[in-house]
């Protein structure tokens, strides 16, 4: 008979690792940057078109994800 | 004096109580001033409201606005001046500012003198700076034609920095440089100063060169207090309005016209008080996304 004594540590998931404060602040971050390159740069009037909304989205992620758990 | 009556009543109140009362005017104020501001300018922008004819009835066109300023060259021209001048102050004013405050962090003869110079044109106020400077452009009398005619050996009214296309660009790069470099240097030299000496020791024992404890130490533990100046520089640039104002106007044609200068045009020149509503929502929320990385680079910082 085997008496495995060795507690079990549940590993957490992808969802809980990803799921936290750090990586989502960092995507928030990421998403706001990208949108005032879009709002500046001279390449695109396309992109420019969508910097408001991609600012805005990463903007409001930062206030959400500023509330998670750490 | 307080009547026994009102005392009285006061002893009666809670801690929580008490704290709303002396609060509760600040937050009002706040509400005020800050807040309402706000959702009325968000509500215009989505109007047709002109304060030229505050009594025309308001018509609601949705997000019309938003769409005709995201698809507007002329707007996206202004966006591209806005950047060319924030990326060039920022750049020179942090590599002069980084600079600065290294050689002020060696601790030579005459340091704090030689700071206080440095840090004097921040103490002026941008209204000041920006008369001082269309001087000292003048074509005909400004020292800053002379000093460059001296240099390179042409006519010092041969050129002028704040009436030619290609040079105005440049003239607020270097009025805004000069300006806020010493601001830079305090952020930067704060950094330095922060970083342990029982480190360089530990990197002169291991015989590490100058050049590589600035590489693996000065830099990497700098660096967090440089982000963060050029984050707040790069903000602050962004909003710039009163020293391009006084030195250009926006001028010549459209080539100084910064994003706060378009701004104010289509809000005070034309009278497009809906339209420009937008336009501040849009230029507010990128100046409200680069502030939570800032406040986030602050922590950091703070958390060192």
């Amino acid at each position: 008979m085997s008496n495995d004594a060795t507690p079990s540590i549940a590993r957490p998931g992808l969802a809980d690792r990803l799921l936290r404060r750090g990586p989502l602040e960092a995507t928030a971050t990421m998403i706001i940057a990208a949108g005032v390159v879009m709002l500046m740069q001279p390449f695109s009037l396309t992109l420019y078109s969508w910097s408001f909304a991609t600012t805005l989205f990463g903007t409001v992620m930062f206030t959400i994800v500023s509330k998670v758990r750490e | 004096m307080v009547r026994p009556g009102v005392a009285r009543r006061i002893r009666g109140l809670s801690d929580r109580a008490l704290a709303w009362l002396f609060i509760t005017p600040t937050i009002v104020l706040l509400l005020a001033i800050n807040i309402f501001p706000l959702l009325w300018t968000i509500y215009l922008s989505f109007t047709n409201y002109r304060a030229n004819r505050a009594n025309v009835p308001m018509i609601w066109l949705g997000a019309d606005w938003y769409q005709s300023i995201l698809t507007d060259p002329d707007i996206w021209a202004a966006m591209q001046v806005t950047a060319h001048f924030v990326i060039w102050t920022v750049v020179i004013e942090t590599v002069l500012g980084f600079g600065l405050a290294y050689l002020i962090d060696k601790k030579f003869r005459g340091h704090g003198m030689w700071t206080t110079i440095i840090l004097l044109p921040m103490m002026l106020s941008p209204a000041v700076v920006g008369n001082f400077w269309t001087f000292l452009y003048q074509p005909q009398i400004g020292l800053f034609n002379y000093v460059v005619a001296f240099f390179t050996g042409r006519p010092a009214s041969s050129f002028q920095m704040l009436g030619d296309v290609t040079l105005s660009p440049w003239a607020i790069v270097i009025v805004d440089a000069w300006m806020w470099t010493p601001y830079v240097m305090l952020i930067c030299l704060a950094g330095l100063r922060s970083i342990p000496d029982y480190i360089y020791e530990a990197a002169e024992v291991d015989r590490a060169s100058k050049w590589r404890q600035f590489w693996s130490i000065t830099l990497p533990m700098a660096l967090p207090f440089i982000m963060l100046a050029v984050l707040f520089r790069g903000i602050e640039n962004f909003k710039m309005f009163d020293m391009v104002n006084l030195l250009t106007g926006g001028g010549p044609g459209s080539t100084t016209e910064v994003a706060s200068i378009t701004l104010k045009r289509a809000a005070f020149e034309s009278w497009r008080t809906g339209y420009s509503s937008a336009f501040a929502i849009i230029l507010f929320v990128t100046v409200f996304g680069l502030a939570n990385i800032y406040v986030k680079a602050l922590n950091k910082v703070k958390s060192r």
